[in-house]
């Protein structure tokens, strides 16, 4: 069957998705297309599904682009294309097509499989094999980038000059060949005729970034003052270090390669001390190793940063997928009672909004500082406006000269924050000591320093001032009765809830949004005035146990009713199901 | 070597006025008087040191020195000096540590440690037990030592520390006794002069718990070798001795790690470019 009704009215959005098994392609021609799309003026946000499998297995590029900046993927998809349906039955349940959606296969490879096909969906063949055959070179993914080209309405001669860059090691031939299968595409999907054009963009400005989330993070981080890093690779946060090491020497600083995370979060620990910002990026297995020197660092006040990209848990669970289920341990994760900051980044963009607060936030309480990123946002790639300069930067109070005997290293200050001796400061000599201690860093079993000590941190962070950074508040411009709505979510579900929100406003459903971006300390005071007059409250969450909503309510009473929709990964929670819970509860 | 005393700073200008929790006649106290004699020599201004260390006896000395200090969490001290070292390079850098804390717990960051060649001193005090918890077996410990956790011994073999200190890349590899300050405090001194990751090796006697290790001082003696530059004889000499002969033992010329954080710093501007499409 081929769709061969006229040209549509165009679309704000378009979602779309490039499968093959590994070697394929399909990566690459997501992200040419991202590229262009973005220079020529669109937004986009890209996410990468690969299998387990170091080599050969299957791989997809998840795209939307849109006219309008985007935080989320839709959860449907408009087109989806097929290079081969190896293994594609493993990524199904990932992309449901949209019922006006149109799947292309190969007609070489069979019938599109009955798990992809659903009712409504359009289907059509392309010989993506045969056509990429009849040039010297050709490959099936240009086609297929081609095809999309063509249904989409992207300007060629963009798409040709992403090509020209991104294929230019490989010569001139390469890239002339690329360009005409992209043409031979474009020829194709003329032929189908197509009702998935994008408006046009408002500006086709040029500077916008390409950047993921994990590389936001980084540069975040630098930005806020980083100087040095420890490492140990782990998916997904890998990147992070990765992009990490040269940029770091760049600057002057460095990162070291530990051998396990113990050793690196005690790197970055032994560096702060030496008076360099320091960070450490791991998963849930690595957080998992370094919570006992989280505790030194919080007993030293020691500043550090820990970036925690998380995946499915417990244990290896699922490397590559996201979930949110590491907000206990970053949280609660140590013995005793050891304060830190925790800071997560409500989107792909906000990772460097977040990472540089938190350095920051780190240097100013000298305390350690979790940044708790997850797999959607660290792995997915966005077009978006280059980010603000932002006015963090890492200052930590030390002392410049010590004139007497008396130097306290923990003081009881009024801020409850003690100016730090740097190594190669005469007369500031202290031993940083994971014992409880005395006002001078002296190991000391006494219950008044013990008690004045544990005060000192606890107060240090909870008198701090974190302006209005700690959430983002919005409303979906719908006022009046119907607006009694609020979605009360954190981290990386903020994409989905602002999704849902912008389609229930067209539904004349009022939504307000409190997504809470400072986790720990729970800042309840303004929670709870930021939730006032609140009828109706969905709390969102993407773990099995609802752990958001039992610190939550472990911290405050939430006024209204109050429904909670949680689950485990890898299935992201999708604007599409929010907006059903809402209606259903409206409709109830 | 010139052993003379530097002018400008004295052994006890390396003490703090903090009181050992030590037992009388324990090998450390002679190792914090050895160490402190190695700085006067070394004439480093003590707010230019950092000794940083784990948990356990020994692991207590940061406090007991006039330099800036760090009592860490169990078995992390390496890499915590290592991250130190690399931050600040112009700072001098010792971990100090037992057999325990070093070996067993940290097992892990000893033999990373000797690869990575970071410019330190490592000093273990090794008394063969675990003291802070009150007599259990190390992994320096004979395997038919009787001890309550342990009846009748472990009969694991011990751990031999130099051996896998060349094996693992250390560019410095000595062995000392406690009691003989004099020594001690010469190897301290050329330890912290070589260049790269030195391991020091100091038999420090635990009186309460090793009470027959009183007898180490009639035992050991001086290698009756010079110091070698071939890590494969440098093992054999090792693999061979009877675990009591001291001195400087192996004087590596692998060039040591020298990637470090520097003084000034470029505008993070610069990064961005790589984005901007």
């Amino acid at each position: 069957m081929m769709p061969n009704e006229a040209p549509h009215s165009t679309r704000r959005s378009i979602s779309f998705a490039i499968v093959g098994s590994g070697g394929a392609g399909a990566l690459t021609a997501g992200a040419i297309l991202m590229e262009a799309a973005g220079k020529a003026g669109w937004y986009g946000i890209m996410n990468r599904s690969v299998g387990a499998q170091i080599r050969g297995g299957e791989a997809a590029a998840l795209v939307r682009l849109s006219t309008r900046p985007v935080d989320c993927m839709t959860g449907s998809f408009d087109i989806l294309i097929a290079i081969d349906w190896h293994n594609a039955n493993r990524f199904a349940a990932e992309m449901p097509l949209a019922p006006d959606g149109l799947v292309i296969g190969d007609p070489a490879n069979g019938d599109v499989p009955e798990t992809i096909a659903g009712p409504g969906v359009s289907q059509a063949y392309i010989p993506f094999k045969e056509l990429a055959g009849s040039l010297a070179g050709g490959r099936e993914n240009m086609i297929a980038v081609g095809l999309f080209v063509g249904l989409m309405g992207l300007p060629i001669e963009t798409v040709t000059s992403v090509i020209a860059d991104k294929l230019s090691e490989k010569g001139e031939q390469a890239i002339e060949t690329g360009c005409r299968c992209v043409q031979i595409g474009v020829q194709q999907a003329a032929q189908l005729g197509s009702s998935f054009t994008l408006e046009t963009p408002a500006t086709s400005q040029t500077g916008r970034w390409l950047i993921t989330g994990n590389e936001a993070v980084g540069l975040g981080a630098v930005r806020g003052g980083i100087r040095f890093a420890a490492a140990y690779p782990i998916t997904p946060a890998t990147e992070v270090l990765e992009w990490l090491a040269p940029a770091l020497t760049k600057v002057g600083g460095t990162l070291v390669q530990a051998e396990d995370e113990l050793a690196s979060i005690s790197m970055a620990i032994g560096a702060s001390f030496g008076g360099r910002p320091s960070i450490t990026a791991t998963s849930g297995p690595g957080l998992a190793l370094m919570v006992e020197s989280l505790g030194l660092a919080a007993a030293s006040e020691i500043p550090i940063v820990v970036v925690n990209v998380m995946r499915g848990g417990p244990s290896t669970g699922i490397p590559t997928k996201s979930e949110q289920s590491d907000l206990n341990i970053a949280v609660y994760g140590c013995h005793g009672d050891a304060p830190r900051i925790v800071v997560a980044p409500l989107s792909v963009a906000d990772c460097l909004f977040a990472a540089q607060w938190a350095v920051h936030l780190a240097e100013a309480m000298q305390v350690p500082t979790i940044v708790l990123s997850d797999q959607s946002l660290g792995q997915a790639q966005v077009v978006v406006d280059p980010p603000t300069q932002l006015a963090f930067i890492a200052r930590r109070a030390v002392v410049e000269t010590v004139e007497d005997e008396g130097y306290q290293r923990y003081a009881l200050t009024g801020s409850s924050v003690s100016p730090m001796a740097l190594p190669g400061t005469t007369g500031g000599q202290y031993t940083a000591d994971g014992l409880s201690h005395t006002v001078k860093g002296i190991p000391s079993s006494n219950n008044l320093d013990h008690q004045s000590q544990l005060d000192k941190r606890h107060n240090k962070i909870a008198g701090f001032d974190y302006g209005n950074h700690w959430a983002s508040i919005e409303d979906n411009g719908v006022a009046g009765a119907d607006a009694d709505f609020t979605i009360l979510t954190w981290g990386s579900l903020t994409g989905a809830a602002r999704e849902a929100m912008a389609t229930l406003a067209d539904e004349g459903i009022g939504v307000t949004l409190v997504a809470m971006r400072l986790i720990a300390p729970l800042l309840k005071d303004k929670l709870v005035a930021a939730l006032e007059g609140a009828q109706r409250i969905l709390i969102l969450e993407q773990t099995h146990s609802g752990q958001f909503r039992q610190y939550l309510r472990a911290n405050c009473d939430l006024p209204g009713e109050v429904q909670h929709f949680h689950r485990a990964g890898p299935q992201l929670i999708g604007p599409a199901e929010i907006c059903t819970r809402i209606r259903n509860w409206r409709a109830s | 070597m010139n052993l003379a005393q530097s002018d400008t700073f004295k052994a006890a200008d390396y003490r703090s006025g903090v009181s050992p929790i030590w037992c009388p006649g324990c090998g450390d106290f002679h190792v914090l008087l050895s160490f402190t004699k190695a700085l006067a020599e070394l004439g480093t201004a003590p707010e230019n040191v950092a000794v940083i260390s784990g948990i356990g006896c020994s692991s207590r000395i940061p406090a007991y020195t006039n330099c800036y200090g760090f009592h860490g969490v169990h078995g992390r001290a390496l890499p915590l000096g290592a991250g130190l070292k690399v931050a600040r390079p112009d700072l001098t850098v010792f971990v100090m540590s037992g057999d325990g804390d070093g070996f067993s717990i940290g097992g892990n960051h000893f033999l990373h440690a000797c690869r990575r060649n970071v410019d330190l001193t490592y000093v273990v005090m090794d008394n063969q037990v675990y003291g802070m918890t009150k007599g259990q077996p190390s992994p320096t410990t004979e395997p038919d030592w009787d001890s309550a956790l342990s009846p009748g011994g472990t009969g694991l073999r011990p751990f031999h520390p130099l051996v896998i200190a060349l094996a693992s890349g250390a560019n410095f590899v000595a062995r000392e006794f406690s009691g003989d300050i004099k020594s001690t405090t010469r190897t301290i001194v050329e330890a912290v002069r070589h260049p790269g990751f030195s391991f020091v090796e100091i038999l420090s006697p635990c009186v309460t718990f090793r009470p027959d290790e009183k007898a180490w001082k009639n035992q050991v003696h001086v290698a009756a070798v010079q110091a070698t530059d071939d890590p494969a004889r440098a093992a054999r000499r090792i693999m061979t001795d009877d675990g009591f002969n001291t001195g400087v033992l192996y004087r590596g010329a692998r060039k040591p790690y020298d990637q470090h954080v520097k003084d000034s710093f470029a505008d993070p501007a610069i990064l961005e470019p790589e984005f901007a499409i």
